[in-house]
């Protein structure tokens, strides 16, 4: 693989696991727990979906075989997808929502902090963008996941098993492949084990103040990266795809 | 928007006592001076009651429209229809947090409002109780909904009611944006294939007479119309607001190519206004009693959410205490 395949497939990766957590967010739209959380879960899915465009869209141009971000979003497969599994889950209840945010988020500033300053020019400028957001994200998730695990006893227990049931999609995230390596070996990307140590103790921190328990770091489930999805993947496409599928080549 | 709630039945209440002939007189010389009444201002009992009943139905109705649009943000055909849909939900939502804020000037709480809302008690438009079946449904949303929202709220901003009217200036310029982006999409939709075109008119079809039934019923009818327009709470007249609705809409529908589904729809060259037909308002009145495609789902969406976070409102409260508690401490 040369250094800029791995570019190419290094943003779609990216963009799929914007695009995968705005889908998520969005059903939370009609459905919150208060007017409030609706509007915010709507504002992070939007936040997402732009992130989403602007990874496509570079990986596109990187590509040169003139496929934009629609082409990218709406016509490839789930094999062809590259996000993490934590993001498919489905969203379980408000607790489950808020732990998935803020395990990924903690990781993805990280991950963008150190994109933000890769000499791959155009990449570098959209992390350095989506950590604005990714830092508004994890205060936001944070907040609600320390009054959670820190409010009534039901509360305390409906987002402990949230963090245990999700746990085991978050050795993933640290997990290199060959992208990964040649990402941090040609386009200065994250050294994701150093990054691992630093996600761990922003977690702990986050966790105790929660007054809630870290998980043990037990088997870990993985494979989105390359591919290998959940069975959740395939309805997020075959609703998002919808349309494009059953209209090919329409105008929108 | 939404300004049905001023024709529904209300029961008559007796007369307020502190309602006394001097005070009531003093309030209309206020309005015919064309002043704008503010919270803490005296005002006649029934002039609150149905500022209440108004405003409340109008943030009911922007919550209750999240329902039907969102439906579509997951499964909009592009990235950029998708962020735009989603930008313009928000927007609702914003709506209504901003309008139930403005009518808790009024002295109710917003909590109490909301659990009308969910027990049926307190309206909302009826055009939300309409299902979203094709994507031509958000644009046509956009177009003829929040057109139709525009046409009832541009002279809102003038309601004699301070707090109403900047919240209506606020909104306006955002509706104006979600009505544009329907008519885009729509026309988007009739420049494409013969499926889409179809989609398109399949969705004014549906939507026509509904929009039309937006601005309530006929001015014959109307039973509180007489004394809101002396209040200034309303402005214009149903039948007025319905016919400048058709009189921009109609050739908005030529442009697009489709054709309105009412066989008596002409221009009248004396007037200058298009004659339309009979509005089916049996169906009017039953979707108003709770007997539309969708009451029953929108109304049990809403309480499920509300139901399902409990456990949520009640952890952010017990946090609250106790960060209080170590506050004190």
């Amino acid at each position: 693989m040369t250094k800029e395949q791995a570019l190419i497939t290094y943003a779609t990766r990216m963009g799929d696991n914007a695009i995968v957590m705005a889908q998520r967010l969005s059903e939370w739209v009609g459905h919150g727990p208060e007017l409030e959380e609706e509007m915010a879960m709507a504002n992070f899915a939007l936040d997402y979906v732009g992130q989403a465009r602007m990874f496509f869209s570079y990986a596109g141009e990187l590509d040169g075989n003139g496929r934009n971000e629609d082409e990218i979003c709406f016509l490839r497969d789930g094999w062809d997808y590259g996000n993490v599994l934590l993001l498919e889950q489905p969203n379980g209840d408000f607790g489950e929502t808020i732990a998935r945010l803020v395990l990924f988020e903690t990781f993805y500033s990280l991950q963008l902090e150190a994109l933000a300053s890769s000499p791959a020019r155009k990449l570098a400028e959209i992390a350095a963008c989506a950590i604005r957001e990714s830092t508004y994200h994890i205060r936001h998730a944070s907040h609600w996941l320390i009054r959670l695990g820190d409010g009534t006893d039901e509360s305390h227990r409906r987002v402990q098993h949230a963090i245990d049931r999700l746990w085991t999609y978050t050795g993933e995230l640290f997990e290199a492949d060959q992208v990964d390596r040649i990402m941090q070996a040609e386009w200065e990307g994250p050294d994701l084990t150093a990054l691992r140590e630093q996600w761990h103790r922003q977690i702990d921190a986050l966790l105790s103040k929660a007054t809630l328990q870290k998980p043990a770091d037990g088997w870990m489930d993985s494979g989105g990266k390359q591919g290998h999805h959940s069975e959740h993947l395939g309805y997020i496409l075959a609703e998002m795809q919808s349309l494009q599928r059953t209209y090919p080549g329409a105008n929108w | 928007m939404y300004t049905q709630g001023l024709d529904q039945k209300q029961k008559k209440s007796a007369a307020d006592p502190a309602d006394t002939p001097g005070r009531l007189a003093a309030f209309q010389a206020r309005i015919d001076a064309d002043e704008k009444i503010e919270p803490k201002d005296w005002m006649p009992s029934g002039y609150r009651k149905t500022l209440i009943r108004q405003m409340s139905q109008h943030a009911h109705s922007e919550i209750v429209g999240m329902l039907p649009e969102g439906n579509w943000i997951t499964r909009a055909p592009t990235l950029r229809r998708k962020a735009i849909l989603l930008a313009k939900v928000q927007d609702e939502a914003g709506h209504g947090l901003y309008i139930y804020g403005a009518t808790e000037t009024l002295g109710v709480s917003r909590d109490n409002l909301v659990a009308d809302l969910l027990s049926g008690k307190a309206k909302y438009s009826s055009i939300f109780n309409y299902p979203t079946i094709s994507w031509a449904d958000i644009g046509t949303i956009g177009w003829l909904v929040d057109g139709a929202a525009i046409m009832n709220q541009i002279p809102l901003c003038r309601c004699s009611y301070g707090p109403y009217a900047r919240a209506m200036v606020r909104v306006c310029k955002e509706e104006s944006f979600h009505q544009r982006q329907g008519y885009e999409i729509m026309l988007e939709l009739c420049r494409g294939t013969d499926e889409q075109k179809r989609m398109a008119q399949g969705a004014l079809d549906r939507w026509w007479w509904p929009s039309l039934m937006m601005f309530g019923p006929s001015d014959k009818t109307s039973e509180h119309s007489a004394q809101s327009m002396a209040w200034k709470i309303k402005r214009i007249s149903n039948d007025e607001l319905r016919q400048k609705f058709v009189d921009v809409t109609v050739p908005q529908a030529e442009y697009l190519g489709l054709k309105m589904p009412d066989e008596d729809l002409v221009f009248d060259q004396k007037t200058g206004h298009y004659r339309f037909g009979e509005i089916d308002w049996e169906e009017f009145w039953e979707v108003l009693k709770g007997n539309g495609k969708c009451n029953r789902e929108r109304l049990e969406a809403r309480n499920s959410a509300h139901d399902k976070g409990r456990w949520v409102r009640e952890a952010a409260s017990a946090y609250a205490e106790k960060q209080a508690a170590r506050d004190a401490a």
